[in-house]
């Protein structure tokens, strides 16, 4: 099963400069975990403890999972996922 | 004297000193109707941040198509741009080959240099980061301070700003 996962420029250093990988899972939890097997270090930059952090934002087709279940979100075969980090400041 | 790492023969170290004085902090290269384009958006959102990029073709480092945002947070100490907008416009640069080669907000209180908050959330190690501040003259005209970074692994290296006439592609 394979979700194409989008990567932002900031985090291409953990796909080897991959702009899109290929991922698994059930839930966007799993989905995590199974990037994280593939390539270490990334989880920590996504989550803080169990949750998503609070200026990466991912996107399930093209919907903030933030209103879509978070990390327990649904994801399945042939979705889009897109990591985006928040432009934001002070 | 900060001895470099790995040391060049000493007159290709005198030629590129001589000739790129400011290397390390580079160069932002905009044109006058963007510059406008960013002061009037500051000035007309004050006392609020506004925020904004300006994209460009992927690794040309030039910033041609101005796209002012709507600051979620419409706050006069924080910016963030709206979620589902943010995706589009991502979207958008993709699909044109274009990256943000210009991100920009304004400080509406304090000096145009990058926050605590602004160095920590910078995520865009391949833009400028633009800070204009409006603390002078708010919504008036006057001038205003308009000034850019690099910031990459939390390290803050202020470049020169150059005012071209116009766009050079067409």
């Amino acid at each position: 099963m394979a979700i194409e996962v989008r990567i932002p420029t900031i985090l291409r250093s953990y796909t080897g400069g991959e702009k899109a990988v290929d991922a698994s899972g059930d839930t966007l939890a799993e989905l995590v975990e199974d990037l994280e097997s593939n390539h270490p270090g990334i989880k920590e930059r996504l989550l803080e403890g169990e949750e998503l952090r609070r200026f990466v934002n991912v996107y399930v087709n093209d919907e903030d999972v933030r209103f879509a279940g978070g990390l327990e979100a649904p994801v399945s075969d042939g979705d889009q996922v897109v990591i985006l980090p928040a432009v934001a400041g002070g | 004297m900060v001895r470099p790492r790995v040391s060049l023969p000493a007159d290709e170290q005198l030629r590129s000193s001589y000739l790129c004085p400011r290397r390390l902090g580079g160069v932002l290269s905009i044109d006058r109707a963007t510059y406008d384009a960013i002061v009037a958006h500051a000035r007309r959102d004050h006392p609020d941040e506004a925020c904004g990029i300006v994209a460009g073709p992927e690794g040309s480092d030039r910033p041609e198509r101005f796209v002012p945002m709507v600051n979620a947070a419409g706050s006069p100490t924080f910016y963030e741009f709206d979620s589902t907008e943010l995706l589009e416009l991502y979207k958008e640069m993709w699909d044109r080959d274009e990256e943000p080669v210009v991100i920009y907000h304004s400080h509406t209180a304090t000096e145009a240099y990058p926050s605590r908050t602004d160095i920590g959330l910078a995520n865009e190690p391949a833009a400028h980061y633009v800070l204009v501040s409006t603390r002078e003259h708010g919504n008036s005209d006057g001038p205003v301070e308009f000034r850019s970074y690099r910031i990459v692994d939390g390290r803050v290296t202020e470049e020169e700003v150059r005012i071209v006439s116009s766009a050079t592609s067409s």
